[in-house]
């Protein structure tokens, strides 16, 4: 009677299991690694959708069998005593040849899938990424590129990481486009992009890196071969000038007259080696900023952050200046001008 | 950790599956975790000691005093020797024989941490210190833990001295002790040995 | 004081016990130790408990702001180490104490009062680590800035268990959260080490007669490949240890890369011990599955060799696997090619193990009491959190997974559905035997379900979350990358879990005073440990037993009839029975190791200089370090001389054949015969 009882709750959370289990494969999120956008991101998905059926099977063999077990041989009334059974050599040595087989199996594609995505291609173009708390920057020695927090490349052209690190390890991680890499202070590491679509990726430090480790993300913009050219052209240009007496000229002023000078780079204006903070030369061509968290498009933001750095990025290298609103809003007309 | 094995006499009244003496079988466990614990101070120094660092700065390499470490390396080696002797003298009654070369295994061992202490001092005076670059922070972390074992051993080998002087000299049980004592001996022993060759005499 | 420490050799004609506070911190009996490490390992647990539920109250909603990044990374780093080395280790810690002993026919552990030492060494070193939040400091990395002051609830280690360099260095992580927590894992690796040594001693030297290395239970032998993965990777950690408290202290530079040092080289280390760490954590755990399990299916376990053979694999592959904690670390193709294949060579082992114990109740007589409950569910979860190993161990699958909750997902499928469930299993297997009592079942299955289900919501979803980019360590998400929902049901679970260990808590306060008694077997069970009477006297075996063959008890209890069926011996009852009247009244004096304070006072010693190291530059440090040396020194020096042996002498002599029956020596070349 118990077990009449038992059928239809099982069911109901069946169908409720598969319910959830659907609802939840159709919210993937711009971090989804389940939804590749490139050839390499395929691979991996591949391979690991492969083992994944493998172990789905050998997951309801082994539940089934333990579940068949403890049902059919419970202790009922009547039950006789068990065959003291000790073992069974045949059975034990096809279940150990059995998974044998099966990772052999798994491991030929694994194995070839790991040498195919180790070292870049001769031709593939290559951009400097440096991990800093909590922001990426990016240099394309090919243009003479310096930027951060947003990396823009070419879609359908297999793109070359070399990376490293200015203070802690990081990992750099866009999960549409490839699995992570290490970004490891005094030491380069190598990790490839490609994506077959224009369009927004979104990343993020995976390695524990500090206080304000969940706050280090990226962003990286795949454009077709024409705007890329474009979005180089723009890069390479002269920084835009405020124009006299106007509210950007302010701004710049407040710029050089603060700590701002000692860490960021603008070409021509503030030209430093080595800057500590990112680069803004082109800072408004960028639609996120302190470590890809905020948004340029967002009214607020950049104010937020310039009137104390600390609160919303604890640890950070900015400190707050402590300046007044009128200050911060020529500050923010500067740094909005600057595309 | 010796001290503590020889101490905790517990339990004789429990047999002994492997016929060997419990706390002679915890030495053997005991040093068996040593070696790894060596090992990975040797693979450290290993991996920084021929290192690019990016700036000038001087290496363990260059100030090696071949002869001298050869003579104190020869000195710990002989106090293996003399530990022996103390053991054999012991096993065959002789009180007299045992603390005598025991005391002069104690003394070997103090000539080795001396030139020790002296090598280190000149390290120093030539400039390498255990913050000028990681090989030589490598080294000294490694050829100072081994110091500070052998520190240790002397420390037991005075014990055990101290404990034969008296008139009935060492006892069935304190011989347990003695031989104890000479294992952890024998091993930081070897474990020089391992170090002068791999640390010094290979380039 | 320690003068007072001067009774020698107790003689028990009768058990008695030896009551109160003292006792407890002078004891040098295997079974106090055990519960001592019990209930400390249980209140650690409660600890990272609760700090999971704070971590949880944080991640439920996106952007949350309970608590602040230093309060949340010191959470979590304090969660992860708590767990890992204040409760799951001590209370496998606990186990092996109580049970080691009773399962190979001991009266005690090689080194008694060595064992004290230990556990006062890892309470203290735990109080140490944990004294961090009332005096720890920290504040953002160098030339970094802070809105407000850390709180004390964020002044706590807080570079991860795993304590990655350079970011646990002095430059990244100011103050002395993490000297506390370099010094505290040293101080607690000491404990483990020490107890290692004691635990491998114990079981090539303690057993009983005919305790053939063959015929010990499986725990004792899962006991044993522990205690040397302990003893060989543990050194390997000190080592470790040691460089990262000089780098902070001493200013040496192994791991600062801006002088040359290889920050990679701490994870090597750290993961040459890590890795084998994660089998130290496990292998208790299945060691007190394969006795529930033929226990409860009335079958001996099936494959008895095949299981000892696999754990011991497990245990040595273990060694050989530590890389591929960090595939993403950019180590050579040919590097990540054979440590994919040696990981993915553990689960064949694996698999081993989990036939067998499917094998063991297939065709029994399933009674499916508490014990069991949890034991099938540790074979149900641990089966799906070997499944998520091995899909790490494709190397790019794992490029995509490591670092999010994926991983999250799988090692608490593993450590909590495997290690924890275990656990709980082994805890009301042998409560009878603890207490005398029989707890409640109904409330025991009851926890069960709850944390069964809890469980499942606080940790399947983490699988998804982390396949869909959820990077772990990270105090708060973009609420557009869409992962809130889920993570509120992480919540809902974690809480869950906390509601079932509130059930266990009270099952175990109520059924301690208010439980029937169990007698010596309630079970029907099958190891030397159901022979004795319950509670278990303070010298466990009233005589020595003399084993026949694996599951020893089992045999004397049944035969088996032409079926091969098991048939209760007639004469069954008598023989427990005798048992019984032997354990209560043992017919000849029985040696036990005298209680002594100095193991106490070397775990302050050890405490005190723990202290002076991280203050070495304050003007009071120095001395403070000086002091704690000086008491570990002179603990041991008291130690040395208490004058034991003398005395001791007069009992041995007549007793030197060794098997503590009290007997005169028959024959003195037994000693070896089952060596």
């Amino acid at each position: 009677m118990a077990t009449k009882r038992r059928r239809p709750r099982f069911r109901l959370a069946i169908t409720l299991g598969l319910a959830i289990v659907l609802s939840a494969c159709a919210t993937g999120g711009p971090l989804d690694s389940l939804d590749p956008q490139g050839p390499i991101a395929e691979d991996i998905d591949g391979l690991f959708k492969m083992t994944l059926y493998i172990a789905t099977a050998i997951f309801v063999l082994v539940q089934g069998a333990l579940l068949i077990a403890i049902f059919v041989f419970r202790d009922r009334k009547g039950r006789k005593e068990p065959k003291q059974t000790h073992g069974n050599a045949k059975l034990e040595v096809v279940w150990t040849i059995i998974p044998v087989v099966i990772l052999a199996a798994i491991a030929v594609p694994t194995v070839q899938t790991i040498f195919k995505y180790t070292d870049c291609a001769d031709d593939s173009m290559n951009i400097d990424v440096i991990g800093h708390q909590w922001w990426f920057e990016y240099q394309y020695e090919d243009y003479d590129i310096t930027t951060a927090n947003v990396l823009a490349m070419p879609t359908d052209t297999e793109v070359c990481l070399r990376m490293t690190s200015d203070d802690v390890v990081h990992n750099y991680w866009i999960p549409k486009l490839n699995g992570k890499r290490y970004l490891i202070p005094g030491q380069e590491t190598v990790l490839q992009l490609e994506a077959d679509q224009p369009a927004e990726y979104w990343g993020h430090c995976a390695e524990f890196c500090g206080l304000s480790h969940a706050l280090m993300r990226a962003r990286v913009i795949a454009y077709d071969q024409p705007d890329f050219d474009a979005w180089v052209a723009e890069q390479v240009a002269a920084p835009v000038m405020p124009a006299a007496g106007s509210l950007e000229e302010q701004g710049l002023e407040i710029f050089l007259g603060n700590q701002c000078a000692a860490c960021h780079n603008i070409d021509d204006v503030n030209p430093l080696e080595n800057a500590i903070g990112p680069d803004l030369t082109h800072f408004a061509t960028r639609s996120v900023f302190a470590g890809a968290v905020l948004e340029l498009a967002v009214p607020g933001e950049l104010e937020a952050w310039l009137a104390n750095p600390p609160e919303i990025k604890p640890g950070s290298y900015m400190p707050n200046l402590n300046l007044s609103q009128d200050e911060i809003d020529a500050l923010s007309a500067y740094l909005r001008s600057l595309e | 950790m010796a001290d503590l094995a020889q101490a905790d006499i517990g339990h004789h009244d429990e047999h002994e599956s492997t016929g060997i003496d419990n706390r002679k079988l915890g030495m053997w466990v005991f040093l068996s975790s040593e070696f790894l614990f060596f090992g990975a101070l040797i693979s450290n120094y290993l991996l920084f000691k021929g290192r690019d660092f990016g700036y000038t700065t001087i290496f363990p390499i260059e100030l090696y005093d071949i002869p001298f470490t050869s003579i104190s390396s020869f000195v710990l080696l002989m106090s293996s020797l003399t530990m022996v002797l103390a053991h054999d003298a012991w096993s065959t009654g002789d009180q007299n024989r045992t603390r005598t070369w025991l005391l002069a295994t104690a003394m070997l061992g103090m000539v080795f941490i001396g030139g020790q202490v002296f090598e280190f001092t000149e390290f120093v005076l030539e400039g390498m210190t255990l913050t000028s670059n990681p090989a030589a922070s490598a080294f000294f972390f490694l050829t100072g833990f081994h110091g500070a074992h052998v520190f240790l051993g002397i420390v037991m080998l005075l014990s055990l001295y101290g404990i034969s002087r008296r008139s009935e000299g060492l006892t069935e049980k304190q011989g347990l002790n003695l031989e104890l004592v000479g294992l952890y001996w024998h091993f930081v022993d070897i474990i020089w040995i391992v170090i002068f060759t791999i640390v010094y005499l290979i380039p | 004081m320690a003068t007072t420490a001067a009774p020698i050799k107790t003689i028990f004609r009768r058990p008695e016990s030896s009551t109160g506070f003292w006792s407890w911190i002078t004891t040098a009996d295997h079974k106090k130790i055990g519960i001592m490490y019990g209930y400390v390992a249980f209140f650690f647990f409660i600890m990272g408990g609760i700090e999971a539920l704070v971590l949880r109250i944080q991640l439920s909603v996106p952007e949350n702001t309970f608590l602040t990044a230093a309060e949340y990374n010191a959470m979590f780093t304090m969660h992860g180490t708590t767990m890992v080395f204040l409760f799951v280790m001590p209370a496998s810690a606990a186990f092996f104490n109580y049970l080691l002993p009773l399962m190979i026919g001991a009266r005690d552990v090689a080194f008694p009062r060595m064992n004290a030492v230990s556990f006062w060494i890892f309470l203290f070193g735990g109080i140490f680590l944990y004294s961090s939040f009332l005096f720890g400091t920290t504040g953002p990395p160098e030339g970094g800035y802070l809105a407000e002051e850390v709180s004390r609830l964020g002044s706590s280690a807080n570079g991860g268990w795993f304590g990655y360099a350079p970011n646990s260095g002095a430059q990244f992580s100011t103050g002395t959260v993490m000297d506390y927590w370099a010094l505290g894992l040293q101080v607690l690796g000491l404990a483990s080490l020490i107890s290692s040594i004691n635990f491998i001693v114990t079981v090539f030297n303690m057993r009983a007669k005919g305790m053939t290395f063959l015929r010990m239970p499986v725990f004792v032998w899962m006991t044993t490949v522990v205690a040397f993965l302990l003893l060989f990777s543990l050194p390997i950690i000190a080592v470790a240890l040691f460089m990262i408290t000089a780098d902070r202290q001493l200013g040496t530079l192994f791991f600062d890369a801006s002088a040359g040092g290889d920050p990679i080289l701490w994870q090597h280390l750290f993961w040459l011990f890590g890795h084998p760490e994660v089998y130290i954590l496990i292998l208790p755990a299945m060691g007190i599955v394969s006795e529930v399990l033929p226990t409860f299916s009335r079958k001996p376990l099936f494959g008895y060799a095949a299981v000892v053979f696999a754990g011991a694999a497990i245990g040595f592959m273990g060694f050989g696997v530590w890389a591929h904690h960090m595939f993403s670390s950019g180590v050579t193709p040919i590097t990540q090619a054979a440590f994919g294949l040696a990981t993915m060579a553990i689960a064949i082992p694996t698999g081993i193990k989990i036939f067998n114990w499917i094998g063991t109740i297939w065709g029994g007589r399933v009674r499916l009491n508490t014990p069991m409950l949890f034991s099938l569910g540790f074979v149900a979860m641990f089966v799906i959190g070997g499944l998520s190993g091995v899909t790490h161990a494709i190397v790019p699958a794992d490029w995509q997974q490591t670092d999010t909750y994926y991983i999250v997902a799988h090692f608490h499928y593993v450590l909590f559905g495997g290690a924890i469930f275990g656990l709980f299993s082994g805890l009301y297997y042998w409560f009878p035997k603890l207490t005398g009592k029989m707890y409640s079942e109904a409330l025991g299955k009851i926890h069960f379900w709850v944390m069964f289900i809890g469980f499942n919501l606080a940790f399947a979803p983490m699988h998804w979350l982390g396949l869909n980019g959820m990077v772990r360590r990270t105090w708060v998400y973009a609420e557009e990358a869409g992962l809130g929902p889920w993570n509120m049901a992480v919540t809902v679970g974690a809480f869950t879990i906390a509601v079932s260990i509130l059930i266990f808590m009270f099952n175990w306060w109520w059924s301690r005073r208010n439980g029937p008694e169990s007698g010596m077997d309630p079970w029907d069970a099958r190891t030397l440990e159901w022979t004795l009477p319950s509670p278990t006297p303070e010298y466990n075996f009233g005589v020595s037993p003399v084993v026949t063959a694996l599951d020893d008890f089992w045999e004397k209890k049944y035969t088996t009839d032409d079926d091969g069926r098991p048939v209760r011996r007639e004469n069954a009852d008598l023989i427990i029975a005798e048992l019984e009247e032997t354990g209560l009244n043992p017919p000849a004096p029985i040696h036990l190791p005298a209680p002594s304070y100095y193991p106490f006072i070397v775990g302050v010693g050890v405490f005190v200089l723990a202290y002076g190291i991280v203050y070495n530059t304050r003007p009071w440090g120095i001395p403070l370090l000086l002091a704690g040396a000086l008491i570990v020194i002179g603990s041991f020096v008291g130690w040395g001389v208490e004058p034991l042996e003398e005395i001791h002498e007069e009992h041995h002599e007549p007793d030197h054949d060794g098997n503590n029956d009290g007997e005169p020596a028959a024959d003195p070349t037994k000693k070896a015969a089952d060596g």
